[in-house]
């Protein structure tokens, strides 16, 4: 719930405005690289991929010009309480989206380097519902952080086990291929290190949703979140 | 790893503090004014406490009950319990004299007397006790140790108290506090006449005492009582709206008119 109350000094309000006008800005991009990045994967299209990775840096542009306008609240302003919260709520939810740019340019890099190799369709499926799930929750939690919504972030935030999930189902998958055929296996590491790339995504929305909790409450998350602790080895494999 | 850690380093010190002074369910009129509506508050054994609150709000008020200052003036008066050591200061048999040499207290403005540095302090001691000129001497130079002064005037010990510095005068002011030895220290803004470096010199000074005395401090400045304070009491308009470990009052207040006030949204 978002404080209705203004503050007194307008310019204060103004540049706490412009903080989240920042943030929503940046969640945008990296939503956008994110998709972009897998189709370039999906349609085999170095130009996009190239234009990922180009575009990552005005992300990284912005993260900078957020921190430099949180140090500068911080010495200027001595924010409290719900603004305290907030501005530092935004300066570890860019360092977030920063990551989350940087591993879509990994993924738009990946897709560079498969790029002339045919993908096998049921693998690109499954990899597409992973990536689909981790932007809505992107979205979803970019959405939370406007609104200070924390039910929303909580639901992000429980929703992150789907996507360990769907990574678990396709490192099997993967695994199963490169078996099948050993001239496999490059594209598919390939695939599995895009597919850990969207995993990653989905950890560093899961803190955005902490943050934002923090943010409106004062307080963490629950300790526990339902998270399939099993990592997926080998020995998952046999019979 | 997460930088929020989920209780405040401050919350192990509430456990175990002693109540040096329990305020019960006080009332304070102006003649028919009621300024203070019913105020429950604990002020813990050397530590410090902030009342901080929007002019009007009752916190000097609650100040100058803690030592009965406003007995001064007719047409005042309190209600309720101000428990101190097992006595209601409230009580009007309560020797004042008595009362007030345990409960000191520092002004906005450094009032220091028109007479010698040294007197200024001597004057205090010589109210209470009689004491030899050698060991009159070790109070005074104690009491000028304990508040930071007396490298800055032991060698002009026979200068005016008027002479000094507005951050020396308020810190002459603290020095002939604590030389009577009280137990509990009040401070009513005693850095809104002061610039930023004599500001500082107070706020380590008070940081000091509070090993030796229990400390109240009513403030304007936010910033001064989040520095000062292990505790704060917010007020508005005669209640206390809310009192708790200060990392906790500036970082998460329960109650939304704390959180307005000290994020500056009051309208």
């Amino acid at each position: 719930m978002k404080n209705n109350m203004e503050h007194t000094v307008r310019s204060y309000e103004d540049e706490l405005a412009l903080l989240d006008k920042k943030i929503a800005h940046m969640g945008g991009l990296a939503e956008n690289n994110l998709g972009q990045s897998f189709e370039a994967l999906e349609r085999r299209d170095p130009k996009l991929a190239e234009t990922v990775i180009r575009s990552d840096r005005a992300i990284d542009a912005l993260q900078r010009e957020i921190e430099e306008l949180v140090i500068s609240i911080i010495a200027r302003r001595q924010p409290m309480a719900d603004d305290l919260r907030h501005v530092m709520a935004a300066i570890r939810i860019s360092g977030d989206l920063e990551r989350i740019g940087d591993l879509a340019k990994n993924i738009a890099k990946r897709a560079l380097a498969i790029a002339h190799e045919t993908h096998p369709k049921p693998l690109i499926s499954g990899f597409r519902h992973m990536v689909e799930l981790a932007l809505r929750q992107l979205k979803d939690v970019l959405d939370a952080y406007a609104e200070r919504d924390s039910q929303r972030a909580l639901q992000v935030w429980t929703e992150d086990a789907q996507i360990d999930a769907m990574y678990n189902s396709l490192f099997r998958e993967l695994l199963t291929y490169m078996m099948e055929d050993p001239r496999n296996i490059g594209l598919s590491t390939h695939l599995l290190f895009g597919a850990k790339n969207i995993e990653r995504v989905g950890d560093h929305t899961t803190n955005i949703a902490e943050t934002v909790h923090y943010m409106v409450h004062g307080t963490l998350i629950g300790e526990d979140r339902p998270k399939i602790e099993q990592v997926s080895n080998l020995d998952t494999m046999k019979g | 790893m997460n930088m929020f850690s989920k209780d405040t380093a401050a919350n192990a010190a509430i456990a175990g503090k002693a109540e040096r002074i329990s305020v019960k369910d006080l009332k304070f009129f102006y003649g028919k004014h009621l300024a203070l509506k019913g105020i429950n508050l604990p002020l813990y054994d050397r530590q410090v406490t902030a009342f901080i609150g929007p002019s009007g709000c009752g916190k000097s008020t609650l100040l100058r009950v803690l030592n009965r200052m406003y007995d001064l003036y007719p047409g005042q008066h309190a209600e309720g319990q101000v428990m101190f050591d097992g006595k209601n200061i409230l009580d009007r048999d309560l020797d004042l004299n008595l009362l007030r040499s345990r409960v000191g207290m520092v002004f906005q403005k450094p009032t220091p007397f028109p007479m010698t540095i040294y007197e200024n302090i001597a004057f205090g001691i010589r109210l209470y006790e009689k004491l030899p000129k050698s060991e009159l001497d070790g109070r005074v130079e104690s009491a000028l140790k304990k508040s930071a002064l007396w490298p800055e005037v032991k060698d002009k010990l026979n200068a005016n108290g008027m002479s000094l510095s507005g951050g020396q005068q308020q810190r002459l002011c603290i020095a002939r506090t604590v030389a009577i030895q009280p137990e509990v220290i009040l401070f009513d803004e005693p850095c809104s006449a002061l610039d930023p470096i004599s500001t500082a010199k107070i706020e380590e000074l008070i940081d000091e005492l509070k090993s030796d005395f229990t400390i109240a401090i009513v403030t304007h400045n936010m910033q001064q009582a989040a520095r000062t304070s292990q505790y704060t009491a917010f007020m508005y308009l005669g209640e206390l709206v809310e009192f708790g470990l200060t990392p906790d009052i500036f970082t998460k207040p329960k109650d939304k008119r704390t959180q307005d006030y000290i994020t500056g949204r009051f309208g």
